[in-house]
């Protein structure tokens, strides 16, 4: 009990660190390039921890998230342009109408989706994006089409410029991880989880598998949308292929995968390795499309090597080590987490 | 009414071609149960291989699917055992990202080597045309359409006619069963995996001289044919043929009487018209069963 009770400390006091760290980065490296992918990464967090709510805890993977993305950009773009707020901060006041009416578009999404499972859910989820992307290319008259849509001017100039986006996506991805948190601590979650194992035998033991997997996707999405649409506002002008960008749907996906699917900590993990990483990438090799296959490389790498993500195999290998050096009482990290189900199919072979 | 039916043929041939492509796709899942999402991506690098041939050598695309056939059967096979046969756990999620991997790897090489810009095969087919009644069809898509035509009647031959094929056929239908009675699976899915890639160089061959591409155009193409194979029913060759077919002559119409811009959007209305009424797809359980 005690070492856990230690454990326990040790990470609420790692926590708190690496909070005060967020919120004083801007402080401690403030030149924009730093600020810049700071923006991106905390994007990123955001992105994933939403993107694990649904497809880490119930294992419906969805791959059109990035419609969603999108949907929250064009939301809020059409928002502050129909209404003609001005930039300054007033626009991210409307970042949660943004994930409302997001909200709303994946309830329709959702209920139509997930009639469907597995191989054809993810399939569906793909058509909705293009079809997404189709309309934001077509719309002419509301979206602007292929010449973009323009949102309000930011006013703030030099190194200044990216402080507030960055607090504003770093307060989404804390909200994100909150709601991850609360949600794996929660009956609802424990329903999530119970709906990954086994869908049929949650079922039948009186899950609300259908409610339940409509609320995590509905959830999910509208985090995404309210990220999307503080993006929009960042970079100021969006397009159809940019904002609805299938790269952006996979890298979600990636970063948790990485990370560890299902787990609090793994999206953030995946995000903060993987989007410098891809950063960089880009920068260096961006114009020869080269990043393209070292992003390919990379995820390749993951996926054969270490399926089930960081966090997952770190804990294996901590567990065994205590097991092995005669710690039988149970290790705390055992104890907080059920065995992911790829740990128990691989021991059902 | 005139333009319909032109439309309505027009379909009817490009149709055969995504019918030749999306049964790779079908056929890969029915056996391997995985959802090839690189499979655009290979139709595109089979239309650049044939590119290659044509613009360096000026071998004629069709011609050169003598070569570029068996090279990208070859490399299918080798994709499977690399990236798809490790796969033990949690196949269908994982298999998704790995060949979505698969397809930004090519997606990336390809623009390496022939940058973003648009290319196209040019024959004289491509614009020749013949008369029928009151209007006039391009050489390309009659050839391309018999062309596609042949490697599907060949396809069906192997999965009927021959031992393999009934193994590729059990394999689909239970693939524990099929190990018991002594079937490689392994083997089958390598093979499967690489018959898939050789129909999607030949799809990609007429894709290649009726559309301009790059790189990125496996995006598009990945969207309609796994929009194709779930209206189908997903593992279903049957269902994916004659969900082409209605697809396309749906799209060509839907350009005609509205506008090209929306040709597009025929496809995702179908598919949620189909998905409401029947959520496993056209033929999604009884061909199975039939099989």
């Amino acid at each position: 009990m005690k070492r856990l009770r230690d454990a326990r400390i040790l990470m609420g006091s790692g926590l708190v660190l690496v909070f005060a760290f967020a919120l004083a980065l801007p402080a401690i490296a403030p030149d924009s390039a730093t600020t810049n992918m700071a923006v991106f990464t905390l994007m990123y967090v955001g992105l994933a921890t939403a993107w694990n709510i649904m497809g880490g805890y119930t294992g419906y993977i969805s791959l059109g998230h990035a419609g969603f993305f999108g949907f929250g950009s064009y939301t809020l773009g059409l928002l502050l342009a129909k209404l003609g707020i001005a930039g300054g901060y007033t626009p991210f006041l409307f970042v949660p109408v943004a994930g409302i009416l997001t909200a709303l578009l994946a309830a329709v999404v959702g209920w139509f989706a997930l009639r469907t499972r597995a191989a054809t859910f993810v399939i569906v989820t793909i058509a909705f994006m293009f079809m997404l992307q189709l309309l934001a290319g077509n719309l002419v008259g509301l979206t602007g089409g292929g010449a973009g849509l323009g949102f309000p001017v930011p006013p703030w100039r030099g190194a200044f410029y990216n402080i507030p986006f960055y607090y504003a996506m770093l307060v989404l991805a804390v909200v994100g991880l909150a709601t991850s948190w609360w949600i794996r601590r929660s009956k609802f979650g424990l329903g999530l989880l119970a709906i990954r194992d086994d869908e049929d035998k949650a079922l039948s033991v009186g899950v609300p598998a259908g409610a339940f997997k409509l609320t995590a996707f509905v959830v999910s999405a509208s985090l995404v949308g309210m990220i999307g649409g503080v993006y929009g506002y960042y970079v100021t002008y969006i397009y159809p292929q940019f904002v609805v960008d299938p790269l952006i749907g996979i890298s979600m996906v990636l970063m948790v995968f990485l990370g560890g699917l299902g787990t609090i900590g793994g999206p953030v993990l995946g995000a903060v390795i993987l989007e410098p990483a891809q950063l960089w990438l880009a920068y260096h090799y961006g114009a020869s499309r080269l990043y393209l296959v070292f992003y390919a490389a990379v995820f390749l790498a993951v996926i054969l090597l270490m399926p089930r993500g960081i966090i997952p195999s770190a804990r294996d290998l901590i567990t065994r080590r205590r097991a092995r050096a005669g710690g039988s009482t149970g290790a705390p990290g055992a104890k907080s987490e059920p065995p992911a189900p790829a740990a128990q199919e691989a021991i059902a072979q | 009414m005139t333009l319909v039916l032109e439309a309505a043929v027009l379909g009817i041939l490009t149709g055969g071609v995504y019918a030749l492509m999306a049964s790779g796709l079908t056929l890969i899942f029915g056996v391997m149960r995985i959802i090839n999402v690189g499979h655009g991506a290979l139709v595109v690098l089979g239309a650049y291989l044939s590119f290659v041939l044509w613009h360096s050598w000026n071998v004629d695309p069709f011609l050169s699917l003598v070569v570029t056939m068996p090279v990208m059967f070859v490399l299918g096979v080798i994709l499977q055992i690399v990236f798809i046969r490790p796969l033990k756990t949690d196949r269908e999620a994982l298999s998704v990202l790995v060949t979505y991997a698969l397809a930004l790897g090519i997606e990336g090489l390809l623009g390496y080597f022939f940058t973003s810009n648009y290319v196209q095969i040019s024959v004289w087919y491509d614009t020749a045309s013949f008369p029928i009644g009151s209007f006039r069809i391009t050489y390309v898509y009659v050839y391309g359409f018999l062309l596609c035509l042949a490697i599907l009647g060949a396809i069906f031959l192997m999965l009927y006619r021959t031992t393999f094929g009934g193994a590729i056929r059990a394999t689909m239908l239970n693939r524990t069963a099929a190990q018991l009675v002594g079937i490689d699976v392994d083997r089958v899915s390598a093979f499967t995996f690489g018959i898939g890639m050789a129909s999607a160089a030949a799809g990609g061959v007429v894709f290649g001289i009726t559309n301009t591409f790059n790189p990125g155009s496996h995006y598009d193409l990945i969207s309609r044919l796994l929009t194709i194979i779930v209206l189908g029913g997903l593992g279903s060759l049957r269902g994916a043929i004659i969900a082409a077919l209605v697809m396309l002559v749906s799209e060509d119409i839907t350009s005609v009487v509205i506008s090209p811009v929306w040709a597009n959007f025929a496809f995702f209305v179908i598919l949620i018209a189909v998905l409401l009424v029947r959520p496993q797809g056209l033929f999604g359980v009884r061909v199975r069963e039939g099989l």
